[in-house]
């Protein structure tokens, strides 16, 4: 059991945990993930690390309420406690002084940035980060991702805050305006990756992008993570979850997340209509009318 | 160890043993036992048992245990069946085999104990896996757990992965009187005793009542650790102060075709399939969350002939599946799979598509899979394996409709060990190097053995290099020679 020390939502549907993991928390380095269950009957998700603090033995992940299992982690609360939390894993971020780095952060995509942006920042980069959301209220990480960033570019898909538009928008002025970049890291909704990729790949900027695709163990065992890079499958788990955005097969990855659509859909609605109650501590014994996070995002089982 | 020479109370003359059958195996009838997850053979009566044990000629030199992996004094065991000492015959299995409830289930043992049988020169061999799991069952049965008290050495050793090797060099090294820790990436502990064998033929309750009886004799089992990224090999020498550690992270990813069309929906790794069923229990979904797709009345091939394509391929007729094909592209001679298995696999109605391999996997053009291009194969010269090359026929394409397929053609080497341990050398396929006696690795007092070592093999290889691991760590930290 991995205790939580500290809950808050950063947002509708979104929420931080500081999470008691010492042996985690002393491995991590940015772009790594961890995997969790909630109780005993529960999947295998994998979910974003934040942030990591060695000397207090504990790990921050950032979660969107999706489905089934990220509805009832969100409704979990400080003091209580995660059944498993495995990691850190995935090869980390690749650090270096690259010269002047754009970091592409979309909706909960900026938890999983950010760290990304923290230590391409200390490696000596002049960093520009871009943060996009749906809205005003999904803007998070705003003032971290500031205090590491040289500058920070906010876009929002209605216009509720910073500028209308969407992240490439951004990228766009900021070749137009002659910026030379020497890396992009986008992390987000695939269709945000997909398309920083389409734009880099046409200015021949470097581009790394983090992949989220359906994973089970994420030890390098399943293979269910296998992407197409280069037209060849490779394990996010293992030989990712970061990948050259051009060479990515974006649309097999939208399909292969789909595979199991009908069932996680299935999952929801039977979970919202019954909420049964199992063991003490567990967090399906939540009653209704408590506090859900009950903002799910559009797309099933994405936790970019 | 050598055995007191004593009386055989075998009522059976030797001259009379090779006329009594061998004892049938009772099992749930296959036309039910298609339709669920329970285990298919049931088990030997007490009866049952004595009287296969009577058919052992009691050879003076007996070849089944020179050709077991882990040396199992069978002769000695299956005279105390015959006694009625099942408890003394179990104990005779325990000082070899720490997992003895599942080896009887899951050794080959026509390649092994029973292929060197006397019996099997002339009628059929011993049914040694039987007895073995017979006595086992019973021990488990009578709740009799005999934790051996052994004073401390105060050493310790670290072992990665709690698979079949790792148990038994956690069995093995308790016993000895050192301080064993097992990390495992999982959440749950077993390896592929309990992600890839299925319940139906190694129930997960047999897994645990192992591992609880490992936990009375003393061994610590840390779960959720993968070690290479939670924490490293020498991070566990240097800062935890292991003195020696084994590894034992078994089977890595799965290996693919290479034919278009192996990413589309409902295309799936033998890994993957069975993980979802067998540790993520999605046959139970939605009482469990992990999903799969649905196989009620689908069409489903795995494609290769080893116990793990058997095992999918049975376990996705449980699932309901409509048609249930093996695609082989080999013949039934050379089929890796134990033969009870494939037995059983045929009694249940799997339909056995030899000397056939898929060329491509078909698409309805949305990206899900609608069926397999294969093309059938004749047998040519032996290849390195020793096995005849499959050679495609020309003109003998088929579409073959499918709703899913499983490809259990191997695994390559897990990466994460090897990449994070500095110093620890691997071959050119990337399994780590180690020595085929002592299982000694390039690194002083780190040991490894099982498929890490191997690649894909059984369980039983792997507890026999578990073993000799066992033996060659306690060498080492009693000499401290390396």
């Amino acid at each position: 059991m991995f205790k939580i020390i500290h809950a808050e939502f950063l947002a509708p549907g979104i929420k931080r945990f500081v999470i008691e993991a010492p042996r985690i928390a002393r491995k991590q380095k940015p772009g790594q993930f961890v995997i969790l269950r909630i109780y005993e009957e529960g999947e295998r998700i994998p979910v974003t690390i934040e942030n990591s603090d060695p000397e207090k033995g504990a790990i921050s992940i950032v979660v969107q309420s999706a489905g089934k299992t990220t509805t009832l982690l969100n409704s979990l609360e400080t003091g209580e406690s995660i059944l498993d939390v495995v990691g850190p894993l995935g090869k980390p971020s690749e650090i270096r002084n690259y010269g002047t780095t754009v970091v592409v952060g979309g909706g909960v995509g900026t938890a999983m940035a950010y760290p990304t942006a923290a230590a391409l920042k200390r490696a000596g980069n002049r960093v520009i980060s871009i943060v996009g959301a749906r809205n005003k209220e999904l803007v998070i990480l705003e003032k971290e991702m500031r205090a590491v960033s040289d500058a920070l570019l906010i876009t929002t898909d209605d216009g509720s805050y910073a500028d209308k538009g969407f992240v490439t928008d951004k990228l766009r002025q900021l070749i137009d305006n002659g910026t030379r970049i020497d890396l992009v890291v986008a992390v987000g909704p695939i269709v945000m990756m997909k398309a920083v990729s389409e734009l880099t790949r046409k200015e021949n900027i470097y581009t790394v992008v983090s992949l989220n695709p359906i994973m089970i163990d994420g030890t390098g065992m399943c293979g269910g993570c296998r992407v197409m890079i280069d037209g060849k499958s490779e394990f996010a788990c293992v030989d990712g979850p970061e990948f050259d955005g051009h060479k990515v097969d974006f649309s097999v990855l939208v399909q292969r997340n789909a595979m199991y659509r009908e069932a996680e859909q299935r999952s929801m609605a039977e979970f919202q209509a019954s909420r049964v109650r199992p063991a003490d501590g567990d967090p399906r014994s939540r009653k209704s009318g408590e506090t859900w996070g009950n903002h799910t995002c559009a797309a099933q089982g994405e936790q970019r | 160890m050598t055995t007191v020479a004593r009386k055989s109370l075998n009522p059976v003359p030797i001259k009379e043993r090779m006329k009594v059958p061998r004892q049938l195996m009772p099992e749930q009838p296959a036309e039910q036992r298609a339709h669920n997850f329970e285990e298919v053979n049931l088990g030997f009566s007490e009866e049952l048992a004595r009287q296969e044990a009577q058919r052992c000629l009691e050879c003076a030199k007996p070849t089944c245990t020179d050709n077991c992996p882990v040396g199992i004094n069978v002769k000695e065991f299956v005279q105390k069946i015959v006694d009625g000492d099942f408890l003394g015959a179990a104990a005779t299995i325990r000082r070899d085999n720490v997992l003895p409830a599942i080896t009887g289930r899951v050794c080959p043992q026509e390649d092994q104990c029973e292929g060197k049988c006397l019996l099997s020169k002339k009628v059929k061999p011993l049914g040694i896996g039987y007895l073995e799991r017979f006595v086992a069952d019973y021990e488990q049965r009578m709740g009799v757990q005999v934790v051996p008290k052994v004073a401390p050495t105060g050493k310790k050793v670290a072992i990665v992965g709690s698979g079949p090797s790792g148990l038994t060099v956690a069995g093995d090294l308790i016993q000895k009187g050192h301080k064993v820790r097992v990390f495992e990436a999982l959440h749950e502990l077993g390896g592929v005793l309990v992600y890839g064998i299925p319940e139906f033929r190694l129930p997960k309750q047999i897994v645990r009542e192992q591992l609880d009886y490992m936990r009375a004799m003393g061994v610590e089992f840390e779960t959720d650790v993968v070690v290479g990224r939670t924490i490293t090999i020498d991070e566990l020498m240097e800062e935890e102060g292991f003195d020696a550690v084994y590894i034992g992270t078994g089977a890595g990813l799965p290996q693919f075709m290479n034919i278009p069309g192996e990413h589309l929906n409902g295309v799936y790794s033998a890994n993957e399939f069975l993980t979802r069923i067998n540790l993520m229990k999605a046959y139970k979904f939605p009482v469990y969350d992990e999903p799969m797709l649905d196989l009620h009345g689908k069409d489903v091939a795995v494609i290769g002939g080893g116990n793990t394509a058997l095992d999918a391929i049975r376990s996705a007729l449980r699932l309901g599946a409509r048609k249930a094909y093996v695609i082989y592209r080999r013949s039934d001679a050379e089929m890796p799979a134990r033969a009870e298995e494939v037995h059983h696999a045929r009694q249940e109605g799997i339909d056995f598509q030899m000397l056939t391999a898929p060329v491509e996997f078909l698409s309805d053009g949305k990206g899900w899979l609608t069926g397999a291009r294969c093309v059938r194969m004749e047998l040519g010269e032996p290849d390195a394996s020793g096995r005849r090359r499959p050679v495609s026929k020309p003109g003998s394409e088929f579409d073959l409709p499918l709703s899913v397929a499983v490809i259990a053609i191997g695994t390559s080497a897990n990466p994460i060990v090897q990449s994070t341990t500095p110093g620890l050398d691997t071959n050119k396929r990337g399994y780590i190097v180690a020595n085929e006696e002592t299982q000694r690795t390039t690194r002083k007092g780190v040991f490894a053995g099982g498929d890490i070592v191997t690649g894909s093999a059984t369980v039983i290889l792997a507890m026999g290099a578990g073993r000799r691991a066992a033996k060659s760590i306690h060498e080492y930290l009693t000499t401290g020679e390396w």
